[in-house]
């Protein structure tokens, strides 16, 4: 089977849209409570990759295991129940709800009592209800949101949005969080809040995070370990110090001549 | 918005029942059979028009096959309450088959296996049809209530064909009529309020959302389907029963459209405004049959022409779409807290 120490693991992962191999050989293996990156330039097949991850996609090839046991293959609903979450690089929020109702939303999957029995008001589960309510109101608590609850969350500022999602997909109870370009769209004083936040969540909910990101000054600063993937294969590997003196890294973003010039 | 917090509105509600039941009561003694009829014809309209709402409204299913249910809830529920003698009367053409020609049952229970019928009907067809999306699940669901229809038409031994079932017991009184219809109603504020209702509401505004918080919406959107169903087959047999004569032209298209038109105008996603919309629309429709009368203005006379009301009706549905695109509540919802808040206790400024 697969190595048990790392949570998240990919072996020779390929995917293939038409004639197009988007990812190719894509293998990587996230130790237990780290934070690492995947970075690599636009088009390159890094949003692919959580896609095949989180069940959207099935790979053509290869496998994908968590803690061990094989995903590869399983619907998103599934994958999501088996401890992996996400967030969106264009945000998706359920935009008619309540901020509350996201987060319950998001809790749903860990909700024991059937669907009918609300409606019947079985004590059981309106009492479990009550309970999940309190702990999004906790969720939120812990991301800054709880003033907003009542509100829906199309009304909130850009950089609340991003914490609900993240809030939303820390309420599926995850042991493995994938977020798709969380700083996106962010000034640096909200991408330096960003970087505290998520390794505060890391230690807070004993958390491995996997992030797509754009921004340099937070893939270094946060991540532990980085891959970089262009054209869908992986070019390189290794800690930040590593990838920033990269050849192969700095030829993939600026070109062949920067290298010859650096 | 309030909408999170439980509702402690216990008194009200009960308060409100018990005003409505005054009211069924005054109604019942002193109005007229006609006024009567559209009372009943409101409560049954709200049932149709919250089931429609639960599928559409808050799961997003573009769903158009309402009709085809209520034609299931209307036929099984009347051969379980025919007397008899009223079957080896009317099925002239073939004789009615076993079992149904000896089912007999009391009218709750006739009515409930109406609704069931609908429910498992609507959950064999939701396997395949809920594979699609968007407008095609309306085409596809408007096809499956024409085939329904056109069922009931041929199977002659069961439904007595195009001549349909007469004399159906009139047991539908307002008091069956408005206890189904607050049934109805309770049972979607229930799961409205629910997180189960969070989850349809999720899987509306963003089925990938859905799918990565680990939402099986395949499934969810299969049980809103049949609980929809489910209420439009309660629905049927109360219309039945309320009507006595139910034949299978009567479950055309055109019933679709007006529990559709109920749902848009009250607002998709609003309980209370399907309610409300029934009223409005019910007593519209039969306010408007003196447009298909002859009118003398003046000296000016009109020949009535039938069917005017429904041009009426139409263009009222196109200004609404045009202008008040999101119905009268909108998603919004009458609620206890918004009706108190206005009337603030004791002598407090306001």
């Amino acid at each position: 089977m697969s190595d048990a120490t790392y949570v998240l693991e990919t072996r020779e992962v390929m995917i293939r849209f038409g004639g197009l191999t988007a990812v190719n050989n894509f293998n990587i293996g996230v130790p237990q409570g780290s934070i690492v990156g995947l970075i690599g330039p636009n088009g390159a097949g890094k949003t692919t990759c959580f896609n095949i991850i989180t069940g959207f996609y099935k790979p053509t090839k290869g496998e994908v295991f968590l803690e061990g046991r094989p995903i590869t293959g399983l619907p998103p609903h599934k994958v999501c129940e088996a401890g992996i979450a996400r967030t969106f690089q264009n945000i998706r929020l359920f935009y008619n709800e309540t901020v509350l109702q996201n987060v319950m939303i998001g809790g749903f999957v860990r909700q024991k009592s059937p669907w009918w029995m609300a409606p019947l008001m079985i004590p059981s589960c309106t009492r479990e209800e009550k309970e999940l309510r309190e702990q999004a109101m906790e969720l939120l608590k812990s991301v800054g949101l709880d003033m907003h609850a009542n509100e829906i969350s199309n009304s909130l500022p850009y950089g609340a949005q991003r914490r609900l999602e993240i809030a939303r997909a820390l309420a599926t109870k995850p042991k493995f969080l994938l977020l798709d370009e969380p700083a996106a769209g962010m000034n640096p004083q909200e991408s330096q809040e960003l970087m505290e936040f998520i390794k505060k969540i890391r230690t807070d909910f004993n958390l491995t995070v996997l992030l797509i990101e754009h921004d340099m000054k937070v893939v270094m600063g946060v991540c532990e370990h980085i891959w970089v993937l262009d054209y869908g294969v992986l070019i390189a590997e290794g800690n930040p110090e590593q990838i920033r003196s990269n050849p192969k890294v700095i030829e993939a973003y600026l070109g062949e001549e920067a290298t010859q010039n650096a | 918005m309030n909408r999170n917090e439980k509702p402690r509105y216990l008194l009200p509600s009960l308060v409100a029942i018990a005003v409505l039941a005054l009211f069924l009561w005054w109604a019942n003694g002193n109005l007229d059979n006609y006024k009567i009829q559209v009372l009943n014809l409101i409560a049954i309209n709200s049932i149709l028009a919250l089931s429609l709402n639960l599928i559409y409204g808050f799961t997003g299913m573009f769903s158009l096959g309402h009709a085809g249910f209520m034609a299931i809830g209307a036929y099984v529920s009347s051969l379980l309450i025919l007397p008899q003698v009223q079957k080896d009367m009317i099925y002239i053409i073939q004789p009615l088959v076993w079992p149904f020609s000896v089912m007999q049952a009391p009218f709750f229970i006739a009515v409930l296996a109406g609704g069931i019928a609908a429910a498992l009907l609507g959950l064999l067809i939701a396997m395949p049809v809920l594979r699609l999306g968007g407008d095609y699940l309306g085409i596809a669901t408007l096809g499956f209530a024409e085939i329904i229809r056109v069922v009931f038409t041929n199977i002659t031994p069961i439904t007595n064909g195009a001549l349909g079932l007469k004399g159906i017991p009139d047991y539908a009184n307002i008091w069956w009529n408005y206890g189904w219809c607050l049934l109805t109603l309770f049972f979607m504020i229930r799961i409205a309020n629910s997180n189960f209702g969070n989850v349809l509401r999720a899987i509306r505004d963003d089925e990938i959302a859905a799918r990565a918080m680990g939402i099986n919406t395949f499934k969810y959107r299969v049980v809103s389907f049949s609980i929809g169903a489910f209420f439009a087959g309660i629905g049927g047999a109360l219309m039945a029963s309320l009507i006595t004569t139910i034949d299978p032209k009567m479950f055309s298209f055109l019933l679709t459209f007006n529990v559709l038109m109920i749902v848009v105008a009250g607002g998709l996603g609003s309980l209370t405004g399907s309610v409300l919309g029934s009223a409005v629309i019910t007593i519209l429709l039969e306010w408007l049959r003196f447009v298909e009368n002859p009118i003398d203005i003046g000296s000016f006379h009109l020949e009535g022409i039938p069917g005017m009301r429904m041009v009426i009706f139409s263009l009222l549905l196109i200004l609404i779409i045009l202008f008040r695109r999101e119905g009268i509540m909108g998603m919004r919802e009458l609620s206890w807290d918004a009706f108190l808040r206005r009337f603030p206790r004791g002598g407090e400024n306001r």
